[in-house]
């Protein structure tokens, strides 16, 4: 058994990784609740997003967490294009279509950062990349926590987003009744393209916050879409706040799973817990009942 | 569909009444069958080692194609997974060649045996449990994952450094060993490939046929007419999972060396759906055209750039990906259907 003091840094650690991943599948789970669109390139635009902010680092110097912003609202804009001027027009197809489109735009993203960058790792080096704040026993990575700060905060926005404003409740209506909200007159199409564009701003978020604790390759795309399933399957597909408890429960047992069994114990819990919550509780913890 | 043309014939009793060569589309069908059997049987003597290798690649495809077309194009089922049935029985067939030198023609039955089973596990868990759509398949993604993870585990498999097929003879054929030239895995997968299709044929004019169809168009409605739908989605998991099954036992054996982070991977799932859809999901003919396009266009492209000097890792891919979202977009239905009413392959329908 662990010293508790290691106990405690491993939760910690796992906590905020956990609010990371909770940041990264909101998008998924915002994509699914309203466009109903299952997007199988989620992980694919967050490799794209890291890549964007290893570019901007080695060509402009800037700090990830400054890049952020300009990449999740170029990301932002992105989306919106993406979903408006192209997969609106299959929203009516069968889901596995739809399913097979957004797997071919995953190929296709990676596969394109394969030829642009090569399989070679890259990653962004800051001055405090390897700093950590001590408190009494606790020693906690300095960009663990800056991840989790910006998660926290774009969390939050997004929260006020869609209480505070007339698009987010517009928006959130149509993830309620799709055919009242057309029929009330709301303009579906541009609110499904907002919903995209957000999904997209806040995985590249989440990408660009999660750059310097990883090695940056082409290949991230697939294990990062799973990794967002599994959350928003364990929280509730569709459910905003699932998704954050989805990414805590994920973070954290991964971590503790890492320290008490093995480190290559994680994934296999994670997806271990997938099946049990598919099989048992389909509609994840806080996805509610059809 | 291009066989729904020839299911008329057999039911109404019309072509009966015909001689079967009055029937211009059928005796252009059975020739084209033929011209495509002998070229396949000569490709060997014709071809270079690139081509009977990139060959026995698109049988392959078309093969493990034909058997996920099975679950989904026929039953409806979709499996974004079907890489652990390929691992699986690629691990069974290997693990006891490596520590016992039993070669294929027995272990193939175990490796069939272990796939079918864990299909039925799954279908059983899944179909008993109402879980189908995104949910069916990203259950299929999750134990195809705890296989790679778990492989990586078994010392006694080679763990994550891989397993390693002890090559003797590359000269002669050893029938008994499955050990020998190219030529002789070409034949094996023609022989496979050829059987699946054969064996696709009379599933479709079957009731299986007919009823997997029942259960995709409209699986309430096919409940409502009596057709026992957890039945029959079991029967187009375990056949689907135990056709790969074989697939898996040729890989290991054509390939020498297997590794849990390869053979389970994601993208060979990937890999395995792409031809069918391509080709025509729910078609005979589909994964068939859509393996030898995805071979001609990707890995065609590919030796064209080596030859030329140029390396450059994601072209094959990247060309798979973007057939997916061609045909996707613009032939919902795949390249075959067209392609069959194009060569006058489909009887004309009154």
């Amino acid at each position: 058994m662990p010293a508790a003091s290691t106990i405690v840094n491993v939760v910690v650690s796992g906590v905020l990784t956990g609010i990371v991943y909770g940041l990264m599948a909101l998008g998924l789970s915002a994509i699914f609740g309203v466009v109903r669109l299952v997007n199988f390139a989620h992980g694919e635009l967050m490799t794209l997003a890291m890549y964007g902010a290893v570019v901007a680092f080695q060509r402009l110097g800037l700090d990830p967490f400054l890049s952020m912003a300009g990449v999740a609202v170029v990301f932002g804009a992105l989306g919106y294009a993406l979903q408006r001027g192209f997969i609106n027009r299959f929203v009516s197809r069968p889901e596995h279509a739809q399913m097979l489109l957004m797997l071919a735009l995953a190929i296709i993203i990676g596969n394109v950062l394969l030829l642009a960058f090569g399989p070679d790792a890259r990653n962004v080096q800051t001055s405090y990349q390897l700093d950590s704040f001590e408190l009494g026993p606790l020693l906690v990575d300095k960009v663990r926590v800056y991840a989790a700060i910006a998660a926290l905060v774009t969390t939050a926005l997004l929260g006020a987003f869609f209480r505070l404003t007339l698009t987010g409740k517009a928006i959130r209506a149509c993830a309620d009744n799709p055919l009242g909200a057309r029929v009330a007159g709301l303009p579906v199409a541009h609110l499904y393209a907002v919903t995209f564009g957000i999904g997209a701003a806040t995985v590249a978020v989440a990408g660009c916050a999660t750059v310097q604790l990883i090695d940056v390759t082409p290949g991230l795309g697939p294990a990062y879409t799973l990794l967002a399933f599994v959350i928003v399957i364990v929280g509730g597909l569709g459910s905003m706040v699932g998704a954050l408890l989805g990414g805590l429960i994920i973070g954290l047992s991964e971590a503790l799973a890492g320290l008490l069994v093995s480190p290559s114990a994680k994934s296999m819990v994670s997806f271990g817990l997938l099946a049990v919550i598919l099989l048992v509780w389909p509609r994840g913890l806080l996805g509610g009942r059809r | 569909m291009s066989e729904s043309g020839t299911a008329p014939e057999v039911s109404t009793g019309v072509a009966a009444a015909k001689p079967a060569h009055a029937d211009p589309a059928r005796r252009r069908r059975l020739v084209a069958m033929g011209l495509l059997g002998l070229a396949s049987l000569a490709m060997p003597l014709l071809g270079t080692s690139y081509l009977l290798s990139a060959a026995t690649l698109a049988l392959y495809l078309a093969y493990v194609g034909q058997a996920w077309n099975v679950m989904m194009g026929f039953a409806g089922q979709l499996s974004l997974g079907h890489s652990l049935y390929v691992g699986l029985g690629a691990y069974v067939a290997a693990g006891i060649f490596v520590h016992t030198g039993v070669g294929p023609w027995a272990s193939v039955w175990l490796a069939v045996g272990a796939c079918a089973a864990v299909g039925a596990f799954i279908g059983l868990l899944a179909f008993r449990l109402r879980i189908a759509g995104v949910q069916l398949s990203l259950l299929t993604i999750a134990f195809a994952e705890l296989a790679r993870i778990g492989f990586d585990h078994i010392d006694a498999l080679g763990g994550p450094g891989g397993l390693f097929l002890p090559v003797v003879n590359r000269g002669h054929v050893d029938l008994l060993g499955f050990r020998g030239p190219p030529t002789l895995y070409y034949y094996a997968m023609l022989l496979l490939a050829a059987g699946a299709l054969a064996l696709c044929a009379l599933l479709l004019r079957s009731r299986a046929g007919y009823y997997w169809r029942a259960i995709r168009e409209d699986e309430a409605a096919a409940e409502a007419v009596g057709i026992n739908t957890f039945r029959w989605k079991m029967f187009a998991v375990v056949l689907s999972s135990a056709m790969t099954a074989v697939a898996g036992t040729f890989f290991a054996f054509y390939n020498n060396s297997l590794f849990p982070e390869q053979i389970f991977g994601f993208e060979r799932s990937v890999e395995i759906l792409v031809g069918p859809v391509v080709g025509g999901l729910g078609t005979l003919f589909g994964p068939i055209v859509g393996a030898v396009t995805l071979v001609v266009l990707g890995d065609g492209t590919t030796e064209l750039l080596n030859r030329a000097g140029v390396d450059l890792p994601g072209v094959r891919q990247g060309i798979h990906g973007l057939l997916l979202l061609l045909v996707t977009i613009y032939m919902p239905n795949g390249i075959w259907p067209p392609l069959a009413r194009a060569l006058g392959f489909e009887a004309k329908r009154l």
